[in-house]
């Protein structure tokens, strides 16, 4: 076995912004083992000061291209809260609907694109096309649908535009929602063929398991598999009701690392996780038939603490999240729709809004003065969450996989950072490995 | 011929236009069979020296970040720069509003200087460096990055409109945004987009920067018609067009 290893990965690949690895071990003793993310900060809690009401999610929007969606709908959701505005039960449907586009679109990227080439031992997806034509086209069909859905409702694929506190700009004629519906009922056999490519090459994901906290959205009336609605829940809370999302920051309890440009959080214990796997693990009861038989597929039940199956946990929610939206248009479509004229009386007021992104729990606050101009700001992203628990998991991995040789141990850590999906430009960016020799 | 060398780099930006040429989907199967992506980190783990084209995303916040970029101009027989943030700087630049050390002090409190939080003036990448071509929008627009790339490798140069959103948007046919009493940036605003916003019932932020010489005493006529001010537009203007330094 090698005594020795050096590993230092600068800036990590296919993940989604900036972050390093660093591993030192010296004669068989860890001397070394970061998460580091040293992705430029953007300062978007300063830079949102000043501004309107009405001008809050087409900046903080840009928090992420890849959660566009789920940023709008959080400070959407905040601005609503703060102003005292009601939304319509057909809004707050097509808006759920959209969220749902978006964890497809983001789902499908992550494990098609980003970590099935880990899976089949290549570099990236380009070299699959020629080995697996079908199985990439499969994947690239259900990453269209995804975004097509995202812009019918959303106005555009990343960065919407429909979106304004109150409501929506513009609904889908019932013509559209029908063709959605149709395009939906035909992706359902994609995903599963999916689903069991990725089965094919699950034994390629680490056994590793690490006991930690998992942290999301629950919801009790009705009860749901959420994204958008409910209080926070975690795997610690012992039968304990769930915190209000108004009382986030007691939940996150921010730190800044001398590691991260990214601020780190901790709840009962010293880290904790969010992300599919974490909504898989506190409401996978209220899952979809369809999404119940594809973590069947995979053997993945309640209580799991593998990270690597956070991967798996988002092939559920695809499945989840098709099978409720076919329900869902059905339900609109009979009550018909309607044109609604949304007006709004800016006024002083402090809201919170909380809606699971794909790669897990996000919170927004905004304070407003009397003229609807935003005073202060506090934006807490799910990258940010798992840093912590990153790090905690490196320190657990290296010493469990440091005999299997510094190239596997690098690869090993690389696809561990990758199974949780970062989003490093949302928490600032991240993804580096580099081992010492 | 080989295939010219493609590489793409992201700086401060939310990585949505990367997202864009994702978003090609099936077509990315064409364009990666004319080109040799030799860099593209967060599609790939494979990196190179040397590129015929680099494209590049993100506003430039940090000293460290602008000898990057000057390394991969070096390297690059041509730039391009791929949306609002390379291009004019996006919403990183509201920051420059602002002063920097209170800017670090908002978000991350006593622990503000802290070495590896140190932040700058956002930059726009030709604030930087030469830029050879840009592709405007936040975020770019598939089909318009497309026919750039098209241009670049049959060795054309890209025509950009440089008419305003509203020419795009009466096209269109839809109702103009200022008759519901909201302040659209389209009359000043470079087309190219389509008026995809509008089309959408939201008014123009000005993601794709301002045509090269904006009618101002036409959108002043707009704003007096609507009883608006030259304030409520700067407001606006801001979000997007927020220039090195304070704003306008």
């Amino acid at each position: 076995m090698s005594k020795n290893i050096n590993i230092h990965v600068h800036h990590v690949t296919r993940i989604e912004g900036h972050g390093n690895i660093v591993v030192n071990v010296a004669n068989g003793k860890i001397e070394k083992c970061q998460w580091q993310v040293p992705e430029a900060p953007r300062f978007f809690e300063a830079m949102v000061r000043g501004r309107r009401w009405d001008d809050i999610q087409t900046i903080v929007s840009r928090i992420c291209g890849i959660c566009s969606i789920t940023h709008s709908l959080a400070s959407t959701k905040a601005v609503e809260d703060a102003l005292g505005l009601e939304v319509s039960e057909q809004a707050d449907t097509i808006r759920i609907l959209m969220h749902y586009s978006e964890q497809l679109q983001s789902h499908v990227l992550h494990v098609g694109y980003l970590v099935a080439p880990d899976l089949f031992t290549a570099p990236s997806v380009v070299p699959l096309v020629p080995k697996a034509p079908d199985a990439v086209k499969t994947i690239i069909r259900a990453h269209r649908v995804a975004n097509q859905w995202s812009d019918l409702l959303a106005g555009r694929t990343t960065h919407p535009v429909t979106l304004t506190p109150g409501g929506l700009t513009k609904i889908p004629s019932e013509k559209e929602l029908r063709q959605l519906q149709d395009t939906l009922k035909a992706t359902v056999n994609d995903l599963v063929t999916i689903c069991e490519v990725v089965l094919s090459v699950a034994d390629k994901l680490p056994n590793f398991t690490r006991e930690t906290e998992y942290i999301s959205l629950r919801q009790d009336n009705p009860p749901t598999y959420t994204f958008y609605h409910g209080d926070i829940t975690s795997t610690d809370c012992n039968g304990d009701g769930p915190v209000h999302i108004r009382d986030w920051e007691k939940v996150a309890n921010e730190y800044v690392s001398p590691q991260s440009t990214a601020k780190w959080t901790r709840w009962h214990r010293d880290a904790y996780a969010v992300g599919a796997l974490a909504r898989f693990n506190n409401n996978a009861d209220l899952l979809s038939p369809l999404g119940k038989k594809v973590a069947g597929m995979f053997g993945l039940k309640k209580g799991n603490c593998n990270p690597f199956m956070n991967n798996v946990a988002q092939l559920v929610e695809c499945a989840h999240v098709v099978e409720t939206s076919i329900e869902m248009i059905d339900k609109l479509l009979t009550k018909g729709l309607k044109q609604e004229k949304i007006t709004v009386t800016p006024k002083a007021g402090r809201g919170t809004g909380c809606v699971e992104a794909p790669r897990g729990i996000l919170f927004h606050t905004y304070e407003f003065d009397k003229n609807g101009e935003c005073v202060a700001a506090n934006i807490c992203i799910p990258t940010n969450q798992n840093h912590a628990n990153i790090q905690k998991d490196f320190e657990a991995f290296v010493p469990q996989f440091m005999d299997r040789g510094q190239d596997d141990l690098r690869l090993g850590l690389e696809m561990l950072v990758r199974s949780y999906d970062p989003c490093i430009s949302c928490s600032t960016h991240m993804l580096n490995v580099e081992f010492v020799k | 011929m080989s295939k010219p060398r493609v590489a793409i780099f992201d700086f401060a930006c939310c990585e949505g236009c990367q997202l864009q040429i994702v978003n090609l989907e099936e077509e990315i199967l064409d364009l990666i069979g004319v080109v040799d992506v030799v860099e593209w980190r967060e599609a790939m783990s494979e990196q190179s020296q040397e590129y015929d084209i680099a494209l590049i995303e993100g506003s430039i916040t940090r000293p460290e970040d602008e000898e990057r970029v000057r390394e991969i101009r070096k390297r690059a027989k041509i730039l391009v720069a791929l949306g609002a943030c390379a291009t004019i700087g996006g919403v990183n630049k509201l920051k420059n509003n602002f002063d920097i050390e209170e800017v670090k002090k908002c978000v991350y409190g006593k622990d503000a200087q802290m070495p590896h939080l140190a932040t700058a003036m956002t930059k726009s990448v030709d604030e930087v460096v030469p830029v050879d071509f840009k592709i405007q929008g936040c975020p770019i627009d598939r089909k318009e990055f497309t026919y750039v790339v098209r241009c670049l490798l049959m060795g054309k140069t890209p025509v950009i409109p440089d008419y305003p959103v509203c020419v795009e948007c009466k096209a269109k046919e839809n109702v103009c945004r200022w008759e519901y009493g909201e302040v659209c940036l389209g009359p000043i605003i470079r087309a190219g987009c389509g008026a995809r916003c509008p089309s959408s019932h939201f008014r123009c932020f000005g993601c794709r920067g301002y045509t090269d010489n904006p009618n101002v005493d036409a959108a002043k006529e707009v704003m007096d018609k609507y009883g608006l001010t030259v304030e409520d537009l700067k407001q606006k203007m801001e979000l997007f067009g927020s220039k090195q330094g304070h704003t306008i």
